[in-house]
């Protein structure tokens, strides 16, 4: 059960897509993002736990919360 | 009324599956109870992997094309036509060409992918591609004209067709300046959108360091949001800017507009089970190749097999038996590594790629298996 009390602003299911797919349907969507929003990425593919952060570290966006708490992952990143 | 099969697209996919299903549901075809009809707006079928060589001189755009009337059985109609909407409550299909639609029973969506490279400012105008007939037309002219510089190729959009050209490029590109003794003049800088070269984690560990061998700069977390074509810049997200003298760009994907517009998935694309390859918001609708989100790359094999398990499928529907056949995301891919050196990959969904060492007669197999493609777009291999 998540903890997390986070109100996306919008969320991208990228459940079932192989990698790189999750991370890129998050950069896609932050293309489009204005500043402040908060994006939910749901991932079933454990390769996004490093490549989310490592790029959210890149972009100088932020990583605000990881719900590991089901059987996929979110993420949720504040756009930059 | 027979029972009436469209299938969308005269690509790979599409024309194996038509020939595919002539064989299988022959005696249904010649009995006048199913209909196969295949739909392409253009009369002539493309295998675009022969894009990559052109560039370096080493095919023509004709290599690449042949009249599907050729290589589709005569049990299949075709209709040289395009689709302007798809119903998918009434199963009809509106085509530009006829006066009435044409109703289907099943549905295959089949339509490949398009290159929209208006979705980043200044990419249409500051660069180029080989990933269309006259982009690889205008890039031969350009790599010819090259002497000296900066070759900046840009993954600028995934998924795209073909995950492993980009590689294959600038590995060309490499092994092609050093023979014609230019490119110690020439510098060759490969930028990816994540934080590797590939976005297979395995494909990205083996081409690493062989980039590195090659002195082939890599740029990663490289996500093109502008390009300048008078400045000759291209600009990430990330805040890199990187000078060209020419850009080779990948440009970003989308699928068809005519599937978008049916809600079939986004950006043109079908959503779908991957592994029975049916849609997930639209009844007795398969897609397959590019145009399926399966997640495994938008390559020839994968649009080859998927045909394969598309065709099972629905002859076991005709018959009125169980669909039993899955797609278990296989996928092969030559790769090469030079312009006589190849490697090859074959993985699935649960199997990751292993790229074997390159070799000289990998190189010799990529082209002649692009060769004898021929027999498996009539269905025979």
């Amino acid at each position: 059960m998540s903890t997390i009390d986070i109100e996306p602003t919008d969320t991208v299911d990228a459940r079932g897509a192989a990698c790189p797919g999750p991370l890129m349907d998050l950069i896609g969507r932050v293309r489009s993002a204005s500043s402040g929003d908060v994006i939910l990425l749901l991932s079933d593919n454990d390769q996004s736990l490093t490549d989310v952060s490592e790029w959210v570290d890149e972009t100088g966006n932020e990583l605000l919360a990881v719900d590991e708490s089901g059987d996929d992952y979110g993420f949720y990143v504040e756009v930059a | 009324m027979p029972e009436e099969i469209a299938i969308l697209g005269g690509g790979t996919g599409g024309t194996v599956l038509a020939n595919n299903l002539a064989e299988r549901l022959a005696p249904e075809i010649d009995a006048g109870d199913v209909e196969v009809t295949l739909i392409n707006d253009d009369p002539d079928h493309v295998y675009k992997p022969v894009w990559l060589y052109i560039p370096f001189g080493q095919r023509e755009p004709a290599d690449g094309r042949r009249p599907l009337r050729d290589l589709v059985d005569d049990r299949i109609d075709l209709a040289v036509d395009r689709v302007t909407e798809i119903d998918t409550e009434e199963k009809e299909l509106a085509l530009r060409d006829a006066t009435v639609p044409l109703g289907y029973d099943h549905l295959v969506v089949a339509t490949g992918s398009t290159l929209a490279d208006d979705e980043i400012p200044g990419l249409a105008e500051g660069g180029h591609d080989y990933y269309s007939q006259s982009g690889a037309l205008d890039m031969r002219d350009e790599l010819l004209s090259m002497t000296e510089g900066h070759l900046v190729l840009s993954v600028v959009g995934t998924p795209h067709m073909c995950p492993a050209a980009p590689l294959e490029f600038v590995f060309m590109a490499d092994d092609w300046f050093r023979q014609r003794g230019l490119r110690d003049d020439i510098e060759i800088t490969y930028t990816y959108p994540i934080n590797r070269v590939h976005g297979n984690p395995h494909i990205a560990e083996w081409a690493a360091p062989i980039m590195a061998d090659r002195d082939i700069n890599v740029e990663t977390f490289f996500n093109a949001e502008s390009v300048d074509p008078d400045a000759k810049t291209i600009t990430s997200m990330e805040g890199t800017e990187l000078d060209y003298d020419l850009l080779a760009a990948i440009p970003p994907h989308r699928g068809v507009d005519v599937v978008e517009a049916a809600d079939l998935g986004d950006r043109g694309w079908v959503d779908v089970d991957k592994h029975t390859l049916e849609a997930e918001r639209a009844e007795d609708v398969y897609a397959l190749g590019d145009a399926a989100t399966t997640g495994v790359p938008k390559a020839g094999s994968v649009a080859h097999y998927q045909a394969g398990v598309v065709a099972q499928r629905l002859e076991s529907e005709v018959r009125g038996r169980p669909a039993t056949a899955t797609y278990d995301g296989k996928t092969l891919c030559f790769i090469e590594t030079g312009t006589d050196a190849a490697s090859f990959v074959e993985f699935d969904y649960e199997n990751p790629p292993s790229p074997a060492p390159p070799s000289e007669k990998l190189h010799w197999s990529k082209l002649a298996y692009n060769e004898s493609y021929w027999l498996t777009a009539r269905g025979l291999l």
